[in-house]
Formats: C-alpha cells, sequence, structure tokens
C-alpha cells in the first residue's frame, strides 16, 4: 500500500468519525439538557401527565405522546397502502418505460420542502375539513394527510426495491404451473419481499413521527388528547419546536426531556426496522 | 490497493473539504475580540426583547462605528434588578414599575395592545373583559351565548411563552389557564390568516398586524384603534418601557435616542406596536 493511499484512508476515516461523534454529541447534548428535567419533575408526572402549561409549571408531555401517535397512525393507514400498492404496480405490473417515467418523479415528491406540503394543507385540507365535516378543521386528520402523501416516497421506493430483489424465477417458477400475474404476487413474491416491505413501513413511520413544520400547520397544537380525527393535537416534535423560541429554565429543560422521549421512540423504530433489514438478506 | 485510480483524486477532494471546513470555522473566533470594548447590554422582558434586537440589529447597520448592543431575556423584572445592580446598562420592562423600582428612570419606548379579532361576516361586535376570559378559559363555547350565530365557537391562542400570549394572559387571563382545547398557532399572522378563513373563530394579534380580512371587536365598548390606544381607553395596552439607573452612559444614551428617533420609533410601529406622538 502506498502513502498517498494511506492518507486517504485516514482522512476517511476521519470524516467517517466526525458523524458518529456528531451523534454522540447530540446524544450526549440532549440528554445533558433534559436529564436536571427528570430529576426534578419526575419521570411519571412528566410521561403520565395529561396538563402542559410551562407558566404554572405543569409539564405533562401524555398529551403530545398521544398526538404524535394518532397522527403517525394515520398517516401510515392512508399511505402504506397507497404506496405499497404504487410499489406493487410499478414492479410487477407497470410496463417497464412507465415504470422508468413514473419511479423518478414519486421521487421528487421526497425532495418538495415539508412547508409546502403544510402550506397545501391549511390552504386546501383544513378548510375543507372545516366546511365539508365540521370542527375547527385543524385536526388529527389533517395531519394524517398530509403526512400519509409525505411518507409516499420512502414507502414506494423502499418496498419497490424490496419486490425487485425477489428472484425473476420465483415469479416464472409460478406462471409455469398455471397461477396468473395477480397470484404469484399474491402467495409468492409478496410473502418473500416482507420483511423489505415491513422495514419500508417502519422507516416512513420513523418519517412521520419526525416531521414537524407540515404538522404544525394544520395540526391545530392544541394539548389535549384528541377525542376524535376531527380535534386538534399536537406532536412532540411540533412541541418542541413551537415554544423552543422562548423558553427559558426549567421550561427549556422540559422541551428536550421532550427531545428525549422523541429520541428514545425513533431510535426503537430503528433497531426494530434495522432487525427485519437484517432478516432479508439472510 | 483497493482503489487504483480515483485514490489521489479522493484525497484530494477530502483535503479540500478538511479545509473549507476549517477556513469557515476561523472569522467566528477573530470577531470575538473587539466585542469587549464598551458594549450596551440591554437585559429584561422577554416581549420586549424581539423588538430590541431588531432595533440593535438597525443601529448597528447604520451606525457600524457605535459600540455593539447585546441583548438579552430573563423577564422584566430580572430587567429592572438588571438595572438596578449595574449589570445591564439598559433594563427591559413590559409592564409599570413597581414601587420598589421607582429610582429607575423609565422611557416608554412604545405601547403593546392587544386586538380581539373575528371573521368578517361574524356580527359579535361588542365583548366585555369576562366575556373574553370565559370564551378562552372554555365557560363560553357558543357563539349564541355572546349574541352571535349559534355555533362552536373556534378559539385561536398563541403558543405559551410569546410575547403575545404573555400579554393576552396578563391583560384577560388574570390567572386562569386558557384551555386546552384552543388551537395554538406560532405567529400573529398565523392567527389571522386563521380567523380570516373560519367564520367561528376568534383570536388575538397585535393591534398594528389587524387588517381589513378580519375584524377587531370592540373590548368594553372600546373601539380597538391606535387613537383610543394613545389615549388609554383601550383595556389592552401595556407599556414597552426601557429603564436606565441614574444618567445612561454615553453609548447607552446614544441608543436610547436611535429608540425614539424616527427611524426607531418606525421600525416599531411597523412591527405592530403603537408608538406615541412625539
Amino acid at each position: 500500500m502506498n502513502r498517498k493511499e494511506k492518507f486517504a484512508e485516514v482522512v476517511l476515516t476521519v470524516v467517517g468519525l466526525t458523524s458518529v461523534a456528531v451523534l454522540a454529541l447530540i446524544i450526549f447534548f440532549i440528554f445533558r439538557e433534559g436529564a436536571p428535567f427528570f430529576a426534578e419533575v419526575g419521570l411519571g408526572s412528566f410521561i403520565g401527565g395529561t396538563k402542559w402549561s410551562p407558566g404554572k409549571g405543569q409539564f405533562g408531555v401524555l398529551p403530545m405522546i398521544a398526538g404524535s401517535f394518532f397522527v403517525t397512525l394515520g398517516a401510515l393507514v392512508i399511505g402504506v397502502p397507497l404506496g405499497l400498492g404504487c410499489a406493487l404496480y410499478l414492479s410487477e405490473f407497470a410496463p417497464k418505460r412507465t415504470a422508468a417515467i413514473l419511479k423518478p418523479l414519486i421521487e421528487i415528491l421526497a425532495g418538495i420542502p415539508s412547508v409546502v406540503f403544510g402550506f397545501i394543507g391549511l390552504t386546501v385540507i383544513v378548510p375543507l375539513i372545516r366546511d365539508r365535516l365540521g370542527g375547527p378543521g385543524f385536526s388529527v386528520l389533517a395531519s394524517a394527510l398530509v403526512l400519509g402523501i409525505m411518507i409516499l416516497p420512502t414507502m414506494v421506493s423502499i418496498s419497490y426495491d424490496a419486490l425487485r430483489a425477489v428472484p425473476q424465477v420465483y415469479r416464472e417458477g409460478m406462471l409455469a404451473v398455471g397461477a396468473n400475474r395477480w397470484q404469484a404476487v399474491t402467495s409468492v413474491v409478496l410473502p418473500a419481499a416482507r420483511s423489505g416491505i415491513l422495514a419500508a413501513g417502519i422507516l416512513s413511520m420513523g418519517r412521520a413521527v419526525g416531521e414537524t413544520m407540515a404538522v404544525i400547520m394544520v395540526a391545530g397544537n392544541a394539548t389535549i388528547i384528541p377525542g376524535s380525527v376531527l380535534d386538534p393535537v399536537r406532536t412532540l416534535t411540533s412541541n418542541i419546536a413551537l415554544e423552543m423560541g422562548y423558553a427559558a429554565g426549567l421550561h427549556r429543560q422540559a422541551l428536550f426531556a421532550t427531545g428525549v422521549v422523541l429520541f428514545v421512540i425513533i431510535g426503537a423504530l430503528n433497531i426494530v426496522a434495522r432487525s427485519f433489514v437484517r432478516n432479508r438478506v439472510r | 490497493m483497493r482503489y487504483p485510480k480515483s485514490g489521489r483524486r479522493l484525497a484530494s477532494v477530502c483535503l479540500l473539504l478538511c479545509l473549507t471546513l476549517g477556513l469557515t470555522a476561523l472569522p467566528g473566533c477573530a470577531r470575538r475580540g473587539d466585542k469587549a470594548a464598551g458594549s450596551i447590554t440591554l437585559a429584561g422582558s422577554t416581549s420586549v426583547q424581539p423588538f430590541a434586537e431588531m432595533l440593535a440589529e438597525e443601529c448597528a447597520r447604520k451606525y457600524p462605528d457605535r459600540p455593539p448592543v447585546n441583548v438579552q431575556g430573563g423577564g422584566s423584572s430580572a430587567g429592572a434588578r438588571a438595572a438596578l445592580s449595574g449589570t445591564a446598562h439598559i433594563g427591559m420592562l413590559s409592564r409599570e414599575l413597581a414601587e420598589s423600582e421607582k429610582e429607575l428612570e423609565p422611557t416608554v419606548i412604545a405601547i403593546d395592545a392587544l386586538a380581539l379579532i373575528v371573521h368578517r361576516d361574524n356580527n359579535v361586535v361588542d365583548l366585555t373583559k369576562e366575556q373574553i376570559r370565559g370564551i378562552f378559559s372554555g365557560r363560553i363555547t357558543d357563539w349564541g351565548e355572546l349574541g352571535g350565530t349559534p355555533g362552536p365557537i373556534h378559539v385561536i391562542s398563541r403558543e405559551e411563552g410569546s410575547g403575545t400570549r404573555g400579554a393576552f394572559d396578563e391583560l384577560i387571563m388574570g390567572g386562569e389557564d386558557v384551555m386546552a382545547r384552543a388551537i395554538v398557532q406560532d405567529s400573529n399572522g398565523a392567527v389571522r390568516e386563521t380567523v380570516a378563513g373560519d367564520p367561528r373563530a376568534i383570536g388575538y394579534v397585535s393591534l398594528g398586524l389587524v387588517d381589513d380580512r378580519v375584524r377587531a371587536v370592540k373590548v368594553d365598548g372600546v373601539e380597538a384603534s391606535v387613537e383610543s390606544v394613545r389615549s388609554r381607553e383601550y383595556i389592552l395596552v401595556r407599556p414597552f418601557l426601557f429603564v436606565v439607573k441614574g444618567d445612561p452612559t454615553p453609548e447607552a444614551k446614544e441608543f436610547l435616542d436611535f429608540v425614539l428617533s424616527e427611524e426607531g420609533q418606525r421600525i416599531l410601529s411597523e412591527e405592530g406596536l403603537v408608538t406615541e406622538e412625539r
């Protein structure tokens, strides 16, 4: 190995470690800022409390946990079937040329800034819900609709890759024993790509949990546990972004503690997603 | 060798990256040094803070030779304490001086006024302070109870910690909580936009930001206008004060003069505050 190569290797190692170091610093910082809060207010009254009123020293984050849960669930209910159907069409049914045009178009969707989705939600979806279904319009439903569309690119491209990874001989084998294309897809291709599709769903879930801007614009951000899909809702990420600008002292720590909760949720999702991806390779 | 051809190019790209990163970090260090010499420190109300920062920026842009202005939060009481103890050159308050703070010299830089806004088609024109408190605390939930067209009231509030929310809590709620069901929007503009689109909504914004897409209701029978604020008839107001102890330092005096100048006052009124006629 010559010296130049050695040099490049060292530099690349340093660059690679930098990104790991950034992650480590973020974890360290969030926990350092959030930990004193848990010591002072207590984990139980934070996670289990239903009243969020920082001015009065009430820091119950349960409505936001519930908010993130419902909004994400709604986004998955809308985005997963749509995305999977789209991936199935592109991979199994679409003519090659159609797929070659549609696939990049769907990926463009991923490049649209979230504030644009939020704005469309605010000007189109919110008034529509308010006028047709009642309530203030800012709601779980509005957030789920916007997020459901935003997770489509993730859902489509990862499940498409999973479907393409199923060996062609599986399909040919099915067709050879007299099955039609639909039967081949449902009884062989889908089960074979199962873990990849699950991973797609989990990564989409991560995207939905983490999205902030678009949700702030359409969710209404009320600190209640929503009783219906037409009720306003606040998610964990919105809670941080909304109040970060002014928060000081205990309030600021509470927002970092919200970040800790979010971090634990997203970390858990990633671990689950990785184990699914590993299963697929095996 | 794993990268027979591209090894060299890769190495140079990496080197370039490292250099760029290193260089961007440098100017930050260089600027630190000149800050200590005669800077002005403002501390106090977080409601005044964004306006003070804006004024400081504008002042620095216009008079680059003047010492930098450093703006900190902490709250009105902390601002008064900082001015009394000398930790800040100027204290910022969003309330009148308390008895114990009377030795400070106050200057009203502007008046913050809140307007309660509803949709243009809403036929409720006048609300009492009591009714407004009832609406935002969740005791009054239907426009019919207020003489309007029956239908649920959609309450639009601001996020905890914002200056406008702080003023609203202080001037209207009097210790009561804004109900958790209230929709929370994160700017005056977003509140106005929401109210403009929803015939059943009510929200509050800084008076200067009311435009003809929404309608400001009368509060206790008094129209919300610049005139009624200046004459103190309108009740949803609070002063923004800059306070100094004794004579201000020449640098602090210069900044105060800038704030009270036509230009400084114009910036404040453009941001929605009511300025005194001078």
